[in-house]
């Protein structure tokens, strides 16, 4: 079998870029990033199917000369699942934004407290119930120490659930 | 007899379709899904007795001439996962039902949550029974979409930004499923399981190992082993509790089950044992130390689950039949207990109003019931003696002290470790939520209720708060902010312009993890029942533990020398002493390094 280089290539790029728009932030350019690597991998399967042929029905083409039709069930499988798949992400995405008003994909912020107390070296609350006798409403689990009231900046409305902002908040 | 083989996938796939015609008819959803998953039980207990009875089941699907066509294959490793997947999941569809039941809280849409809930159990059923690699990626993806739903049931804000996370993961493994078929199929030309445990032998050692890397990197993402696993616990603890329980159970342990499938059928000359143990010992450890870490019980068991997937990898990783039967009998025991305890969380959250360990307090006193139906199964998580956990543990320990290289003792020590943490984790919740008294300023009223009042200004998706759980039709950009506070959770937003202070983040970590406040409540009986039929079936695996470990054993040996399965599937004058020792004519499986032209399928058929 000889593997066909412009479909390598195509393929490549294809994916390359896909993945380059996954690493965005914004669930549509996500979504965009998510088709092209399926159409790349959909182009890998025609390199897998060897070398083109006659089409694959009995009788239209002496057997030796068909090419391989399995690849391409598969990739009509995947095509299948790959427009389902865009369909729900446009479906989330739309979701997202009709409820905080963009897509974009937020960090989990049970995570983000957790890192806030590590970083001010405090324990939960739920370490020792005994050291707390009597501060057990949510005291912000750690999140009570000072911090510096300052000028909000244009910019950390974008940022405002990013890992930076954490950060930020403590220096 | 071998079409029982379809009907594990058939027949929730049809009930679907049934309870999807009926949407309008709670009712009648309710008792189709029912029949089917009792049926569908029915069936997999068949399967375990024909499979240890007779030996592996196999299926071509329409008959077609052998190698082409799909294949379905039951052997004592798919038999088993199948039984207890199944159990599982009837359990939790009971659970769910009480749930559905009890009008106060109705956390799952009816209309769709019975259709999806069986369209995910006949993709869990198909990845277990597929003979071909096509099929289990069908498989995977017939749950993994059954899974987006679920997982974004009723589209709250918190469920849509975990539920985000979740899919595009889910997408993009994946696509890197694909890649790896495709690469599978341009060097061999098949997809079939037993076809390609005889060709891919006879591959240069670099590109097997391509291969092999690329599969185990993607089952990898499925079963959460670490490096990949940082998606997990960050989606499942926001999902309505049967959601997260049926999750939790089944499906990182299908990537486990294909991790233990490739491994042993697809390249069993190359166990890369290195390269799974340190994931495996890494798993665990920083699972584990994540797990300690939390205070929110939910999320500790999303922890504890990608914590405990690293003692599967480890049996997995020893390569030996000792190491494969504690790694089959331990998944078989995890999926139960981790499945009861999250349904269990599901009771405590119903009861307490949160999962929070700085809200519960007093439970023990308040619910002596929840307090076993938590403490058996937690228990049995952290591998106390006699309870099945510690019978898994003690297994795989004896396989790693038996292969007894510094890293294999390495990885005893490190399980060692885990399972002491986990029980350092299971203790807490255990002493904040059930043993110590009820927080002061909550004991006067109900927890929930003081939370809500807190917070209820701001949720935007409580049933709690007099919003109702309408959303706001405009962008939040142009909302008013909620609370004066300046900016609220819901704010993304040009607008307001202030960063998020502390405070506000806690309060919407809770949003995301409790999954809402709720209004405290008795727990209904059905639902308090299922979870306890699930208790007993915990420590029924106790009971059984030696039958079913003869079983496990049984497997492994099976698994242990590939041919069986080629045999059962191609014929066994195909291969009798398997790709092993296969040293036969070349001709016979075609071209297996040339790969794909069009004759080629009928390759291995002679």
């Amino acid at each position: 079998m000889t593997a066909n280089l412009t479909l390598v290539i195509i393929a490549g790029v294809l994916i390359a870029a896909g993945v380059y728009l996954t690493l965005e932030r914004l669930l549509t350019r996500i979504l965009v990033g998510v088709v092209l690597i399926s159409n790349g991998v959909n182009v890998l399967f025609l390199v897998a199917s060897g070398n083109a042929g006659g089409p694959a029905f009995i009788g239209s083409t002496p057997p030796g000369d068909m090419s391989d039709p399995l690849p391409q069930a598969m990739v009509l499988t995947a095509i299948v699942i790959t427009l389902g798949v865009t369909a729900f992400l446009l479906a989330l995405a739309y979701r997202s934004f009709q409820l905080n008003g963009h897509d974009e994909v937020v960090d989990d912020v049970e995570d983000a407290l957790i890192r806030d107390l590590a970083e001010a070296d405090r324990v939960s609350e739920s370490f020792d119930a005994s050291d707390h006798p009597d501060d057990s409403t949510p005291d912000e689990e750690g999140l009570d120490f000072d911090r510096p009231e300052r000028e909000p900046r244009p910019d950390d409305d974008l940022h405002d659930r990013t890992p930076e902002s954490a950060e930020e908040a403590d220096s | 007899m071998e079409n029982l083989l379809t009907l594990p996938v058939l027949l929730p796939l049809f009930g679907a379709a049934l309870t999807l015609a009926f949407d309008k008819l709670p009712r009648v959803q309710r008792w189709v899904s029912g029949a089917v998953q009792v049926a569908v039980v029915a069936v997999a207990v068949t399967l375990v007795f024909l499979v240890d009875s007779r030996g592996t089941q196999v299926l071509w699907v329409g008959n077609w001439p052998q190698p082409l066509g799909i294949t379905l294959v039951a052997d004592h490793l798919s038999a088993l996962m199948l039984l207890v997947s199944t159990v599982v999941t009837a359990t939790v569809f009971f659970y769910s039902m009480g749930q559905d039941l009890d009008t106060r809280q109705r956390e799952t849409p009816v209309s769709v949550f019975h259709p999806t809930f069986l369209v995910l159990s006949a993709g869990v059923s198909d990845a277990f029974l597929a003979g071909d690699l096509f099929n289990l990626f069908v498989g995977f993806e017939i749950l993994l979409f059954a899974s987006y739903v679920l997982i974004t049931i009723g589209a709250t804000r918190d469920r849509v930004r975990s539920g985000t996370t979740y899919v595009v993961v889910g997408v993009l493994s994946s696509s890197l499923f694909l890649t790896a078929i495709a690469a599978v199929y341009a060097a061999t030309g098949t997809v079939n399981l037993a076809q390609l445990s005889v060709r891919l032998s006879e591959l240069s050692p670099g590109v097997s190992l391509m291969l092999q890397l690329l599969l185990l990197t993607v089952f990898a993402v499925k079963a959460a082993v670490f490096p990949l696993s940082a998606w997990l616990p960050d989606s499942y603890p926001t999902a309505p509790a049967p959601v997260t329980a049926v999750f939790a159970g089944l499906l990182t342990k299908v990537g486990v089950y294909s991790i233990i499938r490739t491994q042993t059928l697809l390249f069993p000359n190359n166990p890369l044992s290195a390269l799974l143990m340190w994931a495996a010992l890494l798993t665990m450890v920083i699972g584990i130390l994540g797990a300690v870490a939390q205070s929110e019980i939910k999320r500790m068991l999303s922890f504890t689950l990608v914590s405990h997937i690293g003692y599967m990898i480890f049996g997995v990783s020893l390569g030996t039949q000792a190491g494969l039967a504690g790694a089959i009998f331990y998944t078989a025991h995890h999926i139960t207990i981790q499945t009861t305890l999250f349904l269990v969380v599901g009771l405590i959250e119903r009861r307490g109003g949160t999962t929070s360990l700085n809200r519960l307090g007093g439970l023990a006193a308040v619910s002596p019931l929840l307090g076993i139906l938590f403490f058996i199964p937690a228990m049995n998580l952290a591998g106390i003696p006699p309870l099945s956990g510690f019978i898994g543990k003690i297994g795989l320990f004896g396989a790693g002290v038996q292969v007894g290289t510094p890293l294999a003792w390495l990885l005893v020590a490190g399980s060692v470790v885990t399972s002491l943490l986990t029980l350092y984790a299971m203790a807490k919740v255990w002493n904040r939520a059930f043993w110590r008294d009820v927080p002061e300023q909550l004991s006067d009223q109900p927890s929930g209720l003081t939370v809500s009042r807190r917070h209820g200004a701001r949720r935007g998706t409580q049933p709690t708060d007099g919003r109702g759980a309408a959303h706001p039709e405009v962008p939040a950009a142009a909302e008013p902010t909620p609370g004066g506070t300046g900016a609220s959770p819901t704010r993304p937003s040009a607008a307001t312009g202030t960063r998020p202070d502390p405070s506000e983040l806690w309060e919407e970590a809770n949003d995301s993890a409790d999954g809402g406040v709720l209004e405290p409540s008795r727990v209904p009986r059905p639902m308090a029942a299922t979870a306890g039929v699930l208790v007993v079936l915990g420590i029924g695996l106790t009971v059984i533990a030696g039958p079913l470990y003869g079983y496990c054993e049984r497997a492994a040996a099976e698994l242990s020398s590939p041919g069986n399965y080629v045999g059962a599937v191609l014929g066994d004058g195909a291969l009798l002493d398997g790709p092993v020792g296969w040293n036969g004519t070349h001709g016979d499986a075609g071209d297996g390094a040339g790969g794909a032209d069009s004759t080629d399928n009928q390759g291995g058929a002679g």
